[in-house]
């Protein structure tokens, strides 16, 4: 372990004895900035791509069947054999489909699925970007996944992409609202936008000092925020049950149904990021993050990368055993719930919130 | 050339080409898509500035919502492009003369000395930890805590305007009230009719 500490600091000096100090910074901060991007980005679409054998492994055992097992051990190839398949696919452009922005489209879709990453703390040291904003960062690229999704329905020029975009620009929009008031109220409480503040404030409190830190965490005082965040997280990654901008027994697969091959794998590749991503967010902002749940010297050995990426698989576990659960809600009905039920939810909460900081008993000093 | 110029001629340039398309595209889905552009871009730049906070609530309300909405009525529309284009010479010189005005105004603005845009001084180099979120924070509820409430009240006014206008109750569209349609019961719509069987005449 103070092997992988010290490596940067050893990078560092090596890159001063060979460029001179302020060249050789720059450069071993350029180095650093690159290494790191190439880490998420791979360790990104490998998740993404395991994710996806996951959903159909978890919901084929959940409906009793195997799942996929026949390429590779387990089925464990399974994920390349799909890659390699899409990666040689022809990509077929609709004749009266508008070209440029028919391509344009997936781009618009994976770029801020992606750059969302850049903020995300993923141990007390290692974070990318470790900016004084970067929850509004945050909200900023989760806004703008809805363009790709808009792009590539009109561009399609075909009746049924045009319904689901339209569909999912609405949905999105409306449950846009929500998730932006549940994290105002996890701001309120931590007093940051800077996410690793927003983790470290979560392991402060009486629980945590007597050692039962997960008592501490944002989920309990803001249980109905957590809620609110993780459903409208499923709206908004357009995952099952509202699913209704891909319906595949009315409109076909929405936005996605004129694209083929990579095209197709690439909004396939933003949604399941942008899963990881809320199930991240949910971690961070409820759960502590990179905390151990109890504060004991038997789990001190454990890395705190364990715990995070522990909590965000189990979280992501509920995406898929969400989808296998429910049936596919009405139109009406999803917008209902987002503008009627969650939004006064949560504003109800933050005015409670709000109070119950400026009472005696305000536990967040 | 420091990097911070080169930066900003960069976010610039495509500001201004950004900005040119939107009103010389004959497709106005491909505007609206130019718009979203130059706000990006200006959003780039006022990064540049340390202003992070306009900067990245440019981008969340005007691309993430405002230039959504827009989009979507503008995709909606069936717009006939060559009846767009009948009348371009008889709406030029009033056009023409507006934005001519327009111009003038802003350059007599910048131009004045007295306006002192000549003769501003560059602004003091923050030092590191100097979060611009947090200074507007402090000065917008410290120092201008009643004209920011005011204009907050100003918008929820304006807001609930708005919702009352569009507000009527439609004859023709059927509510449903889903409070009511889960407390239903099997007794209040299931009737059980028991039937004695009929015997066949013979």
């Amino acid at each position: 372990m103070d092997l992988i500490y010290s490596l940067p600091q050893l990078a560092l000096q090596l890159s001063k004895d060979f460029f001179g100090v302020d060249l050789g910074t720059y450069i071993y901060i350029l180095l650093k900035t690159l290494v790191l991007i190439g880490c998420i980005v791979g360790g990104l679409q490998g998740s993404v791509a395991y994710l996806t054998l996951w959903e159909r492994k978890l919901i084929g055992w959940m409906q009793i069947r195997m799942g996929p097992n026949r390429v590779g051990p387990l089925g464990l190839l399974q994920p390349i054999a799909d890659g390699v398949k899409l990666l040689l696919k022809e990509l077929i452009v609709p004749s009266g489909a508008n070209k440029g922005l028919f391509v344009l489209a997936p781009v618009l879709s994976v770029a801020p699925a992606f750059a969302a990453w850049a903020v995300i703390p993923f141990s007390p040291e290692v974070v990318l970007a470790d900016i004084n904003a970067g929850l509004l960062y945050l909200t900023a690229m989760t806004s703008l996944g809805v363009y790709g999704v808009i792009v590539a329905g009109w561009a399609s020029n075909s009746k049924y992409a045009f319904l689901g975009a339209m569909r999912s620009a609405a949905q999105i929009v409306a449950y846009e609202i929500a998730m932006g008031f549940a994290l105002v109220v996890v701001l309120m409480v931590s007093g940051s936008l800077n996410l690793s503040e927003i983790v470290n404030a979560q392991g402060r409190g009486q629980f945590a000092d007597i050692g039962l830190t997960f008592l501490s965490w944002n989920w309990l005082p803001l249980a109905p925020m957590v809620l609110v965040y993780f459903i409208s997280g499923i709206a908004e990654t357009n995952r099952a049950p509202f699913d209704v901008v891909e319906g595949e027994s009315e409109i076909v697969a929405g936005h996605m149904v004129e694209y083929s091959g990579m095209g197709f794998a690439m909004f396939m590749l933003a949604e399941y990021a942008s899963m990881w991503m809320i199930a991240m967010l949910t971690v961070l902002m409820f759960f502590g993050g990179w905390q151990a749940p109890v504060n004991w010297a038997v789990l001190a050995w454990v890395p705190s990368i364990v715990w995070l990426l522990g909590k965000v698989f189990c979280v992501v576990s509920m995406f898929l055993w969400i989808r296998a659960s429910f049936p596919r809600y009405r139109y009406d009905q999803i917008m209902r719930l987002g503008w009627k039920v969650f939004i006064p939810v949560t504003l109800v909460w933050l005015v409670f919130i709000g109070v119950w900081m400026q009472t005696p008993w305000n536990i967040w000093t | 050339m420091t990097i911070e110029a080169i930066i900003f001629y960069f976010f610039a340039t495509i500001l201004v080409a950004a900005a040119v398309c939107v009103v010389t595209v004959r497709n106005p889905v491909h505007a609206a898509l130019f718009l979203v552009l130059s706000f990006f871009t200006a959003s780039g730049i006022w990064m540049l500035l340390r202003a992070e906070f306009l900067a990245i609530a440019l981008v969340l309300v005007y691309v993430g919502a405002v230039m959504v909405l827009f989009l979507f009525v503008v995709m909606m529309l069936d717009i006939n492009l060559d009846r767009l284009r009948v009348g371009f010479w008889s709406y030029l010189p009033l056009g023409a003369t507006i934005g001519i005005l327009i111009a003038l105004e802003m350059g007599l603005v910048i131009m004045a000395p007295r306006s002192g845009f000549g003769t501003m001084p560059a602004p003091v180099e923050p030092g590191a930890g100097y979060s611009n979120t947090g200074e507007l924070g402090r000065v917008l509820y410290t120092d201008y805590l009643y004209p920011f409430e005011l204009a907050a009240v100003v918008l929820l006014v304006a807001m609930i305007a708005a919702i009352a206008l569009t507000l009527r109750k439609r004859k023709d569209t059927k509510y449903q009230k889903p409070s009511e349609q889960i407390k239903i019961n099997k007794r209040d719509r299931v009737r059980l009719v028991s039937m004695p069987v009929e015997k066949k005449e013979s």
